[in-house]
């Protein structure tokens, strides 16, 4: 048993092992004050088989904590001749399972190896981007302490393409530091008479407390179980994770033998799981999965994160977001132009959210004409604009589960544009020319309809020049003004369907379509007078140039 | 009030300045002790409502008190780096004020002092813990505050999703700003909303100092509280109990004095819009349950803390 901090723990551990019949040989790490390992030595010298060896310095990857493993072996194996499995455990080690269990288990497989032993090639092991470069450079110096020193030395090594050969030809093995061995195999590790060179080509590996073991294992184990008793869950740095008393559910359900790390200070976990077999709790269903997913999950939420998420402790640059928004979401430009009544229609038809104009010069134009939304976000044009990302993934994120649609149009404040075009999960549908319609409908005079046009069009073809920039990632569909209503279902049906939760088969109502008599000739006005309208494409002029022979046109409806 | 002597090597330090707070402080002290934190240091601006015969009292507490102007000592700041300097040293510190209330995850089943051991064992020096505005529903001086209650029973009402955030480059860390008092008393001037930004959980180190309030340190390196490349570091909230019945006399007072930010532009804010009609309260504010809540609702995060 290898311990350095929480010693009071460590000697509660080393009780519950003895008292279960297990002899028990201690390694105090070289760094614990005289007075701190004096006191933790008297206070188990009541105990007949536990025993103290030789000490050494153990610092995180590096040859000390292989050098107390076999001081402390040799010494177990040469006081204890009955002993068959050596168990390697820490201080922060907590059994599982009564300890009898783990006796009748070892009986039972007398000769089994039980260590994690994989070849450096196979497994992705790696911190700090060495693998295999573990055993083939030189490591002088401590990579916690002194990492730029660390780094420049694996530089000039890569550089230089200095490497040091397998002795024996030894094959690389890797895997958890905390073993059980047989005492053959032990034994032929130790007092193998190579074990100098071993010894001195280890010394000098990185992290040689996941080799030294696990390589020379393979060379006299007769049967090798490749896999730890002990639990122990890694997070994305190779530290491990700790236990806590809210653990002790998944703790409890885990079929391993020894759990590490404990924290210190869990007692409800010390509490529960040193007593005896009568004071054990009865057992439950083994599903250690659940703890693999935990873990999982949290190395996941550190790396990547929740999608759309900008906080305290997530602030991605930008295209490093892992997703700008959090969902995907519709923008609409010009329908809203084009039809009658087209927000109730696409709401029907999607059970989506349908918003007005989100970037409207005047006001934030909510669904339903509220005046706040999800997570208390304002309809103040003012505050939008302040930060008007934030306000976009913020709608996104507080809507989550409810698909967003919004109007989007050259009138609206347009410095939304590049980020809405750069996200994936904006899906945007453009008919171009309709902002002309609701000038066409207007009582305004023709000349501030002109300047209103000139300056309209303007706006929305530099925005269809971002949407079709190659740095567009939104998925973007344009159609002119004079296509769409050639064969508008057709674009709508398409539409929807990626919506995807239409709540109808087939679309059996269009939405109507406002009356366009007289838009031809109101054009041909504007071209006119020198502004040419060319977004909306071709309409001809005399296509409408007898209004008065037909009769209204009906709306667009397919039986 | 000077009992540092009794401070040990691992104690959690909490630091705090405050004026006129008597009714807030035993709930407050009640709050940290059960936490975990081992000493309490205070800085009293003099008050004259017997908060510090009150803290001279308590056991756990050192308590120094400062005739000068809050204002030119930075808000504070300066009186509590001085001293954390001089005791802080090695020591896990959280500044706070005694209307700020830590939420960190695991809060409910983990000691303080599991949270420092894992920032500890990680190599973190800093823990980031966004300010969150907290209001009552109805009237700001509908249901009054008692000593020793816990003011969230209250205030238990909060903004969930509109807060903007924006880079300092000069100083690194992230300038948060929104909820409540973006919202109700800055809806003309959002550039002048407080920022809520703060990093008041610090392994100190007498290098080490606060720039201003809490909100940013020095060196830089301590405010890269966030991570850049889509993955979430570990962070908490400090729950904001400003807005109970006391605030409209602590509005007035404070108003009188002026010893605040930005010649105290809040409190005049608040004065112009809410003196008649106090309430922060709106349609889609959410109410307070957990920890677990505010991290679903992406305010605070696990981190990789398991």
């Amino acid at each position: 048993m290898l311990v350095h901090t929480a010693l009071g723990r460590a000697e509660q551990i080393a009780r519950h092992w003895a008292a279960a019949g297990c002899p028990v040989v201690i390694h105090v790490d070289k760094n614990v004050p005289r007075k701190t390992r004096e006191t933790f030595v008297a206070g188990l010298s009541d105990l007949r088989d536990v025993y103290f060896c030789a000490r050494y310095r153990c610092e995180w990857g590096t040859w000390g904590i292989v050098a107390a493993s076999q001081s402390a072996s040799e010494k177990m194996l040469a006081q204890f001749p009955d002993v068959r499995h050596v168990y390697l455990a820490s201080g922060s080690c907590l059994p599982l399972r009564p300890v009898q269990e783990l006796i009748d288990y070892l009986d039972q497989r007398p000769r089994t190896d039980f260590i994690e032993s994989a070849t450096t090639s196979d497994v992705p092991w790696t911190v700090g981007g060495l693998d295999e470069e573990r055993f083939t450079m030189r490591f002088p110096v401590s990579w916690k302490k002194n990492r730029f020193l660390f780094d420049k030395f694996v530089q000039i090594q890569r550089r230089f393409k200095i490497k040091r050969k397998m002795p024996n030809g030894l094959v690389p093995h890797m895997g958890s530091q905390w073993w059980c061995l047989s005492r053959q195999t032990l034994s032929a590790i130790l007092q193998d008479p190579d074990r100098p060179t071993y010894d001195s080509f280890f010394r000098e590996v990185w992290i040689p407390d996941e080799s030294y073991f696990q390589t020379l294992a393979r060379q006299y184990s007769t049967k090798i179980e490749s896999r730890s008793l002990t639990l122990s869950k890694f997070d994305f740095q190779g530290k491990p994770h700790i236990f806590y008393d809210d653990h002790l559910q998944l703790l409890r359900r885990s079929d391993c033998f020894v759990a590490r790390k404990i924290w210190p200070y869990a007692n409800v976990l010390y509490d529960a799981f040193l007593t005896d077999a009568e004071g054990a709790m009865k057992k439950t269903e083994p599903n250690p999965g659940k703890i693999d997913r935990i873990f999982s999950k949290a190395v996941e939420r550190r790396t990547r994160g929740r999608s759309g998420l900008y906080m305290q402790s997530r602030f991605p640059n930008e295209d490093w977001e892992n997703g700008v928004t959090a969902a995907p979401y519709s923008m609409f430009q010009g329908f809203a132009e084009l039809f009658e009544d087209f927000e109730v229609w696409l709401g029907k038809a999607t059970g989506a959210r349908v918003h007005g104009h989100l970037f409207a010069k005047d006001k934030v134009q909510y669904a339903e004409g509220q005046n706040a939304i999800n997570g208390a976000l304002a309809d103040s044009a003012l505050l939008r604009d302040y930060n008007n990302r934030a306000f976009l993934t913020n709608l996104i994120w507080n809507t989550r589960g409810e698909r967003q649609c919004f109007q989007f149009g050259p009138e609206d404040n347009q410095e939304i544009n590049w980020r809405i075009a750069k996200d994936p999960n904006a899906q945007i549908s453009v008919i171009t020319g309709a902002w002309a319609v609701p000038l066409f409908r207007s009582n305004l005079d023709f000349g501030d309809i002109r300047a209103r046009a000139a300056k309209l069009q303007k706006i929305e073809s530099e925005h269809m020049d971002v949407l079709r920039s190659p740095y567009t990632k939104a998925r973007v569909r344009i159609w002119t003004m004079a296509d769409f209503i050639e064969a508008p279902m057709e674009p709508l049906q398409g539409i929807l369907d990626e919506i995807g939760r239409t709540k109808l088969r087939r679309l059996s109502e269009a939405p109507k379509m406002v009356d366009l008599a007289g838009f031809g000739q109101f054009l041909q006005n504007l071209k006119n007078q020198g502004m040419h309208p060319y977004l909306m494409g071709d309409f001809p002029a005399e296509r409408t140039m007898e209004p008065v022979q037909k009769p209204p046109r009906k709306p667009y409806l397919v039986q | 009030m000077n009992r540092t002597e009794d401070i040990r090597a691992d104690d959690l330090l909490l630091f705090c300045t405050q004026r006129n707070e008597r009714i807030r402080l035993p709930y407050f002290l009640e709050y940290y002790r059960e936490m975990g934190v081992g000493h309490f240091f205070f800085v009293d601006n003099d008050s004259n409502d017997g908060s510090l015969d009150y803290l001279a009292d308590q056991p756990d507490v050192s308590v120094w008190s400062a005739k000068a102007s809050y204002k030119r000592a930075r808000f504070g700041v300066d009186w509590l780096n001085w001293l954390q300097m001089k005791y802080a040293h090695g020591h896990w510190a959280l500044t706070v004020d005694p209307d700020e209330f830590l939420v960190y995850p695991f809060c409910d089943t983990r000691p303080l002092r599991a949270l420092t051991d894992w920032l500890d064992a990680s190599s973190i020096k800093s823990f980031s813990a966004m300010l969150l505005d907290m209001y009552p529903k109805g009237r700001l001086d509908e249901q009054p505050y008692q000593a020793g209650q816990n003011p969230i029973e209250i205030a238990s009402w909060f903004d969930s999703g509109n807060y903007t955030i924006s880079r300092n480059h000069l100083f690194t860390n992230l300038w948060i700003q929104g909820g409540p008092r973006a919202r109700v008393f800055f809806p003309d001037e959002p550039a002048k909303a407080p920022a809520l930004n703060k990093v008041p959980l610090v392994k100190w180190d007498k290098r080490y100092t606060y720039v201003s309030s809490t909100h940013m340190l020095l060196p830089r390196g301590l405010n890269q509280v966030y991570d850049e490349w889509g993955g979430e570091k570990a962070s908490g909230v400090l729950l904001h109990a400003k807005f109970l019945d006391t605030f409209g006399a602590k509005a007035e007072e404070e108003l009188e004095r002026s010893e605040h930010y930005a010649a105290s532009v809040e409190y005049k804010a608040y004065a112009d819009r809410l003196k008649d009609d106090p309430q922060l309260w709106c349609k889609w504010s959410e109410r307070y349950i957990s920890w677990r809540q505010l991290e679903i609702l992406g305010l605070m995060s696990k981190g990789n803390w398991a």
